[in-house]
């Protein structure tokens, strides 16, 4: 499977470095386009995060009322647990309770549930891309210096991503969240810690194939030092794979945020889809059978994290042709 | 069984152990270097400094750095993990070996239903490659495996425990009668442990069942490939006997692989789980742990989850080793 890609990979001629630079980048936009443009599931998933990354960069022009501020009536009093208005009976009078100022409805303390998902959408986005680019540079350089170096640096490093394997995942960022103040980015860091094992892996033996080829040979008789051959020349073929990785990693992170709120580790000024769910679970919520509660943040962090799924899995059929024919 | 196989099992033990050394390493470092007090929660703004040096002799806390870890190390060794902050006169071993169990139980059961609908969903979804239902099925499967755990579970519970009643909605018993089972027999015996398993055991399955089907689904599509199952197809054999006899059991041995490794990561991926429905495990009594600043016990908890992935680790790679020659093969002339 591997190899097929590598022939892809590698096919292009080795004329002067000047040419095969510029011939590498455009490859690695050309396999970006070819990404997007063969497989509808990938486009899908790109719609998706460009919608709720506007929603994200507009989140206060677009979210009626403040996430965390309970809210009051005319009266003075708190709005606790309003019902969307939609859920009224057709004909019914709106009764008390039922509003029509709230399309989810408030929280047990009167917040309102849709402003809150709408806010939600920034920490999802903010943890996913940054988790995802974390891991894939980290693993992506940790790859290429693993696999073209060989020897002890080959071993420290994947000894190392062994280690990585060993550490569970998220009882190790329940940990890093119990010593440092709560905050998102504690998921962001142990992601970096932990996930560029995998990405690592892959890639180093991708380089392994890569640097056997002419070119890599062409370039070190023609004098271009070690740092240019791995970052100039070996690089750019194996970017596309770091995406495929990256795109998996948006996913991943998207979900470990939602996981690490709900479990009670995260800012509690920072309004997450998890942290919405942890606060519908501990107001009983579900005994209530409180859906526009429970049901909108689960369906935006389903639909963000297969979005991430869906690009992965487009990268997966450009870059590995054989599954295509599965 | 060859030389150079136990040579390769040989090396990748000392490995596992290597690792598991670094692990607990790390462990240790981020436990004392950490920016607050281990004995934070513990020291009362009313201690004297007397008490407080007391205490802090009392868990070897005023050794010098270098001695406590060797301490720590043999201590582990002996599978000594100390006592509890939380739960006064307890040790560690004694929460952590009523915990294990629970979380064994648990991660078996979901890890057996969601293997089996996965190899036979995959099989099911490789014979109607192409078809609408293929899709629609993949495409599911895909949906499963993007919602998260816990909001899977608090839907569950929503309709099955609360709207419904049908099931229980926490724990292992009953909260109201007092629930004593003397042994772990008579716990597995019960069909009061059974109910209450299955919510969180069916929240999991729905979760890890993607895996083992898109695995067993592309396994298949590959072997089926093959000239053997093409062979059989011509020698007159029945479709169904040519998808489950040839292909399917040669397209499982991946998926075998797979399941070792998935009893490591559910174990360590349980956490949230058991909190939804406040199973008494390793990863709720993690939580816990720290949330209470309880640092014995959380690293104690953290201990046992590593040791049990790395393990798991070292078991699949010894299977793949076994499974696959061509692994086998290439492994022996490395360790030789």
């Amino acid at each position: 499977m591997q190899q097929e890609a590598m022939a892809r990979e590698g096919s292009t001629g080795l004329p002067a470095a000047e040419f095969r630079q510029g011939s590498a980048l455009r490859q690695l936009w050309e396999t970006n386009l070819e990404v997007f443009q063969r497989d509808r599931m990938a486009l899908f998933g790109l719609i998706v995060f460009a919608i709720f990354a506007l929603v994200a960069l507009f989140a206060p022009i677009l979210a009626p009322n403040d996430p965390l501020t309970p809210l009051k009536n005319n009266d003075g009093d708190w709005i606790k647990d309003a019902l969307p208005y939609w859920l009224a009976e057709p004909g019914e009078d709106v009764a008390e309770g039922y509003t029509n100022d709230f399309l989810l409805g408030t929280t047990n303390i009167g917040r309102d549930i849709f402003s809150q998902l709408i806010h939600g959408s920034r920490a999802a986005l903010l943890v996913g891309f940054s988790a995802a680019a974390a891991v894939a540079v980290i693993g992506t350089v940790i790859g290429l210096l693993a696999g073209f170096y060989g020897g002890w640096v080959d071993s420290v490093l994947m000894r190392a991503a062994d280690v990585a394997f060993g550490i569970p995942f998220i009882p190790f960022i329940i940990v890093i969240a119990a010593f440092f103040d709560p905050s998102i980015w504690n998921v962001v860091i142990a992601m970096a810690i932990l996930l560029w094992r995998d990405t690592g892996r892959v890639i180093r033996s991708q380089v392994l194939v890569i640097k056997e080829q002419a070119f890599v040979s062409a370039a070190r008789v023609s004098g271009a030092s070690n740092l240019r051959i791995i970052f100039v020349y070996i690089a750019p073929s194996i970017l596309p794979l770091s995406f495929l990785y990256g795109s998996f990693a948006i996913a991943w992170a998207i979900l470990t945020e939602a996981s690490v709120s709900f479990l009670g580790f995260s800012d509690p000024e920072t309004i997450s889809w998890g942290f919405m769910l942890q606060d519908a679970f501990l107001s009983l919520a579900l005994t209530r059978g409180a859906f526009y509660w429970i049901i909108p943040p689960g369906l935006c962090i389903m639909l963000t994290v297969m979005a991430g799924f869906f690009i992965g899995r487009g990268y997966e059929e450009v870059l590995f042709p054989r599954l295509r024919r599965m | 069984m060859n030389r150079g196989v136990i040579t390769y099992i040989a090396g990748r033990f000392l490995q596992s152990v290597m690792v598991l050394w670094i692990i607990v390493t790390l462990l240790f470092l981020l436990f004392r270097l950490a920016p607050s007090n281990p004995l934070a929660s513990y020291i009362d703004t009313t201690f004297t400094k007397e008490q407080e040096a007391a205490l802090l002799a009392r868990f070897g806390l005023d050794k010098p750095l270098g001695e406590q870890y060797i301490i720590y190390l043999l201590n582990l060794a002996r599978f000594e993990l100390g006592d509890t902050f939380s739960y006064s006169g307890k040790s560690v071993l004694d929460i952590l070996s009523a915990d294990l169990p629970n979380t064994i139980y648990l991660t078996l059961s979901s890890l057996l239903v969601a293997y089996g609908v996965g190899v036979l969903g995959g099989i099911l979804m490789a014979a109607l490659r192409g078809s609408l239902f293929e899709r629609v099925g993949t495409t599911f499967t895909l949906m499963t495996r993007a919602a998260p755990t816990f909001w899977v579970g608090m839907l569950l519970l929503t309709f099955f425990a609360f709207q419904w009643k049908l099931l229980p909605s926490a724990g292992i018993a009953p909260a109201m009668v007092r629930f004593r089972w003397e042994t772990e027999w008579d716990k597995l015996l019960s069909p009061v442990f059974w109910r209450h398993m299955i919510l969180p055991t069916f929240t999991l399955a729905v979760y890890l069942h993607g895996l083992p089907l898109l695995l067993m689904r592309s396994n298949m599509l590959e072997v089926l490939d093959q000239d053997y199952v093409t062979m059989s197809r011509l020698a007159g054999y029945s479709e169904w006997r040519v998808m489950i006899q040839t292909a399917a059991r040669n397209a499982m041995l991946p998926v075998l692989t797979a399941l070792t490794l998935g009893i490591g990561y559910s174990i360590g991926g349980n956490v949230v789980i058991e909190n939804v429905f406040s199973w008494p495990g390793l990863g709720r009594t993690l939580v816990r742990a720290v949330q209470q600043a309880d640092y014995p016990l959380a690293q104690g908890a953290f201990f046992l989850i590593a040791l049990i992935i790395v393990f798991m680790n070292f078991i699949a790679d010894i299977l793949y080793s076994l499974l696959d020659p061509r692994v086998g093969a290439s492994a022996q002339a490395q360790v030789s």
